[in-house]
């Protein structure tokens, strides 16, 4: 425990606290490390221990108090939202800067439209992933084609959409889902999805600040559970970079979000075995950070990608043909993908319909002694 | 009369100023220990999940069963109020309905009858012969317009044109009365507006012919219009859409404390979509100067209005959402005219948003790929392009007035049709945008994978020279 937390503080790794929900996952250590030494934490002010959703509202707060124009909205965010992201920031701010909307996802993200062609940076919050269907249309014909429809008369470059995304323990099918794929598939936004609190920090306030509307997932998950050393003050991380987060020479592993942890446990396991695993995590979903995928497959030979939306049609199948497209020579076993079963989120089923440690080295596994 | 229907003044008997209501956030739920609690339950955070738990306030009333017998209150229902998180509800003994439908239908605000003689007045804003022969000769050059551009469709010149005839008052009146910084939100039937604006003819052009001048870069199908100079943001096919993004923006405004507000136009069609809807309670709950115009023409491509609502049609709808509303004749200018400019006095001074109903007709087809007659009946059609032409009332007005001759109307009509012609022959002679206009404006600068596919199209476009069109610069 010690030399792990030793660790942690070097290298502002995840640590996720131990709790019964982690154990459906693992029988090891609830301690999990990151072991790049590479990693170059950011510099800006001292770091405190501090959970994902705390890192969210440090981040919402240093967004509405560098830029005036800047507003949050969305469900119940003006008491603190049913996740707490937006804790005391209608007090300090303002309750015309930080408001509850009516509940109605469409008027929501229609209305940050409006409110981001004015020059204003919207942050809009969809309460859980599973509940942006409804802004659908106004997310991919409006947003996403704003500036192109226009010739850049017009852009909604401020609106950034954040939204709790994935499993939890007990959301069943409406507090559970993974829609990133959907999202992937639109020309115009930008998909972001963050690992821990310390990303979730950088790369939400690059997304607030970035010229294109942004889709935001966070991992609900980890809103309590993760915990990392986060620096204080204002700092950006760059999207559509992947980041080697553990490196390795006998297979890749690709995922982002609450999955990296899950990974990084498989990759633990697997070193025990004598299997040398390279995790990445890719960030930004669209547009994605193929050469650096690209790149470690080309070092290792293998790919494995994990996510816990159902398989098909997953933004796993993306990076699997694109990396045999131009890493077919090198590769020494088909890609393997591990992912959500194809059926919609079950209650008491989820410990079966997730991509668990266990799944995941059974396929690193297979993959290496292919 | 002009009058507005003042849905608001229902509830001012709240026990908090409406401005404040939705500032107001604490809500009647035990949720405040949720930011100090150390352990937190999630399953509390699902707040969807359980909201009936909450949402289901029992009220109680002072009936209670003794026995077999009710003791009746001595006190007459209507001295009792419910008191309620949404203000103070009056008790009524008595199980009634709410009627389906209004007895009387709401009345249709009109300064002009068919003969273009002004009805009783009432207090229509007075406007200048400069104005109205501005606003007449705007109607006109729209109506050849249409006229011209349809001709250059059917001609095969341009892929696709839709009309705005029979709205021609609509669009003219309506922007007359607004401030050019007024931000326009269009569904597309409203170019009439960008015309008063000062988009010039040589504008629509290019943008039919999507060339190298238009401002969407070719990108849209034609009649996309949409100028940053004009404040009127880019027209897309979507029905609706822009109705929320309308409120966004107001509150942008609001923020701001511009004098200005957003107008966002929209159909009886449109005023079906879930958008619709949402924007108009968004607008109501953050109190921003927007103006809702509906042009209610009877038609969504070949949907009569009787299978569209059932409700007297859109205006009633402001008073649901607590918005003030009026219904306005779609055909006289100068009706329209009034409302506009009262109902933008009232939405940046108040803050409120604001629900105009104006009954037209759409005169001409939906769109140059639709043929109404297949569903409509042909005299239909000729009686609302004859008696209730909004351009032949208006200019029977100015007529009289002696601000307007035959001798006139027929200079203005052949030097538009000059022009326009002008207009369309240059736009058919300038080039196609460029290749990288593919790839721009996805992003504000290309990702890596467009300028990947960019070098790849540009190779196979080198490579098939044939398979492409060859008027689209490399």
């Amino acid at each position: 425990m010690a030399t792990n937390l030793k660790r942690f503080k070097e290298f502002g790794s995840i640590f996720i606290n131990h709790t019964n929900l982690l154990r459906r996952f693992s029988s090891s250590s609830a301690v999990l490390s990151s072991v790049d030494a590479q990693l170059q934490p950011p510099t800006t002010g001292t770091g405190k221990s501090i959970n994902l959703y705390t890192a969210i509202n440090q981040a919402l707060q240093i967004a509405l108090d560098s830029d005036p124009r800047s507003y949050i909205f969305g469900e119940d965010v003006g008491f603190g939202g049913v996740f707490r992201c937006t804790t005391g920031l209608a007090e300090q701010f303002g309750k015309h800067r930080v408001f509850n909307t009516p509940l109605c996802e469409q008027g929501i993200v229609g209305f940050g439209i409006g409110l981001a062609a004015m020059g204003n940076r919207a942050i809009a919050e969809i309460q859980f992933a599973d509940y942006i269907f409804p802004a659908f249309d106004q997310i991919v014909n409006e947003a996403a084609k704003f500036r192109y429809r226009s010739g850049n008369e017009f852009n909604c470059g401020g609106l950034t959409i954040r939204a709790p995304y994935g499993a939890v323990g007990h959301g069943g099918h409406y507090h559970s889902q993974s829609p990133e794929a959907f999202f992937c598939h639109v020309p115009g936004i930008k998909v972001v999805i963050p690992r821990s609190p310390k990303q979730a920090k950088g790369l939400l306030l690059s997304s607030i600040r970035e010229p294109n509307p942004v889709v935001f997932f966070e991992p609900k998950w980890l809103y309590r559970l993760a915990v990392e050393e986060v620096p204080e003050g204002d700092y950006t991380l760059p999207l559509s970079e992947a980041e080697v987060i553990r490196e390795g020479s006998d297979i890749t592993l690709v995922g982002w979000g609450a999955q990296l942890s899950i990974m990084e446990q498989a990759c633990i396991d697997a070193e025990k075995d004598g299997i040398s695993c390279e995790l990445i995590d890719l960030k930004t979903l669209i547009p994605w950070d193929k050469e650096t995928v690209e790149a470690s497959v080309r070092k290792t030979g293998r790919l494995l990608i994990s996510h816990e939306a159902p398989v098909t049609g997953g933004f796993g199948a993306e990076i699997s043909a694109s990396i045999v497209e131009r890493c077919f020579l090198r590769l020494e076993a088909p890609v393997a993908r591990v992912c959500g079963l194809d059926t919609p989120f079950p209650l008491v089923f989820e410990p079966f319909y997730m991509p668990t440690k266990n799944k995941i080295l059974d396929a690193i596994k297979d993959t290496v002694n292919y | 009369m002009l009058r507005f229907i003042n849905h608001t003044s229902s509830i001012t008997n709240l026990q908090f100023p409406r401005h404040l209501l939705h500032t107001i956030s604490s809500p009647p739920l035990p949720v405040s220990n949720y930011a100090t609690s150390s352990s937190i339950n999630l399953s509390n955070a699902f707040s969807r999940c359980f909201e009936s738990v909450y949402g289901g306030r029992r009220l109680h009333t002072a009936t209670s069963a003794r026995n077999d017998v009710d003791q009746l209150s001595t006190e007459t229902p209507l001295q009792q109020e419910l008191d309620f998180p949404g203000g103070r509800v009056k008790f009524t003994a008595k199980p009634v309905f709410t009627s389906s439908s209004s007895e009387e239908r709401t009345p249709c605000y009109r300064v002009l009858n068919d003969n273009g003689q002004p009805i009783v007045d009432g207090d229509s804003v007075k406007i200048s012969k400069e104005l109205a022969v501005k606003m007449y000769t705007n109607m006109v050059t729209l109506q050849v317009m249409d006229t011209i551009f349809y001709e250059a469709q059917r001609q095969g010149r341009i892929s696709f044109y839709l009309t705005t005839i029979g709205e021609e008052a609509i669009n003219i009146a309506s922007a007359a009365a607004l401030n050019d910084n007024d931000f326009v939100f269009p569904q597309y039937r409203e170019p009439g507006v960008l015309l008063w604006r000062g988009f010039a003819l040589q504008d629509f052009a290019d943008q039919l012919f999507g060339n190298k001048n238009d401002n969407g870069k070719g990108r849209q199908m034609p009649i996309h219009y949409g100028s940053r100079k004009h404040n009127y943001v880019t027209v897309s096919s979507t029905v609706g859409t822009q109705i929320p993004q309308a409120v966004g923006a107001a509150y942008s405004l609001k923020m701001e404390k511009h004098d200005a507000c957003t107008v966002t136009y929209f159909g009886d069609g449109g005023s079906s979509t879930g958008d619709f809807h949402a924007a108009m309670n968004f607008a109501a709950v953050m109190e921003v100067p927007v103006i809702f115009f509906c042009r209610n023409n009877g038609w969504a491509i070949s949907t009569p209005i009787n299978d569209q609502l059932r409700s007297d049609g859109i205006v009633v709808r402001g008073k649901a959402y607590g918005i003030p509303s009026i219904r306005v004749d779609g055909n006289d200018a100068l009706a329209i005219y009034s409302a506009v400019h009262k109902a933008r006095k009232m939405a940046i001074e108040e803050q409120t948003p604001v629900l105009i109903e104006a009954l037209t007709y759409r005169a001409g087809h939906h769109s140059t790929s639709d043929d109404s007659t297949k569903y409509r009946p042909v005299d239909e059609i000729e009686r609302w392009r004859g008696d209730q032409n909004p351009l032949n009332r208006f200019r029977k007005w100015i007529e009289t007035k002696g601000w307007w001759s035959d001798e006139a109307e027929s200079e203005h009509r052949s030097r538009i049709r000059k022009q326009l012609s002008q207009a369309i022959q240059a736009a058919e002679r300038v080039e196609k945008p460029p290749i990288s206009d593919i790839f721009s404006d996805v992003y504000d600068v290309p990702s890596k994978n467009l300028t990947e596919q960019e070098t790849f199209l540009r190779r196979t476009i080198h490579k098939h020279a044939q398979d492409y069109p060859s008027n689209v610069p490399m």
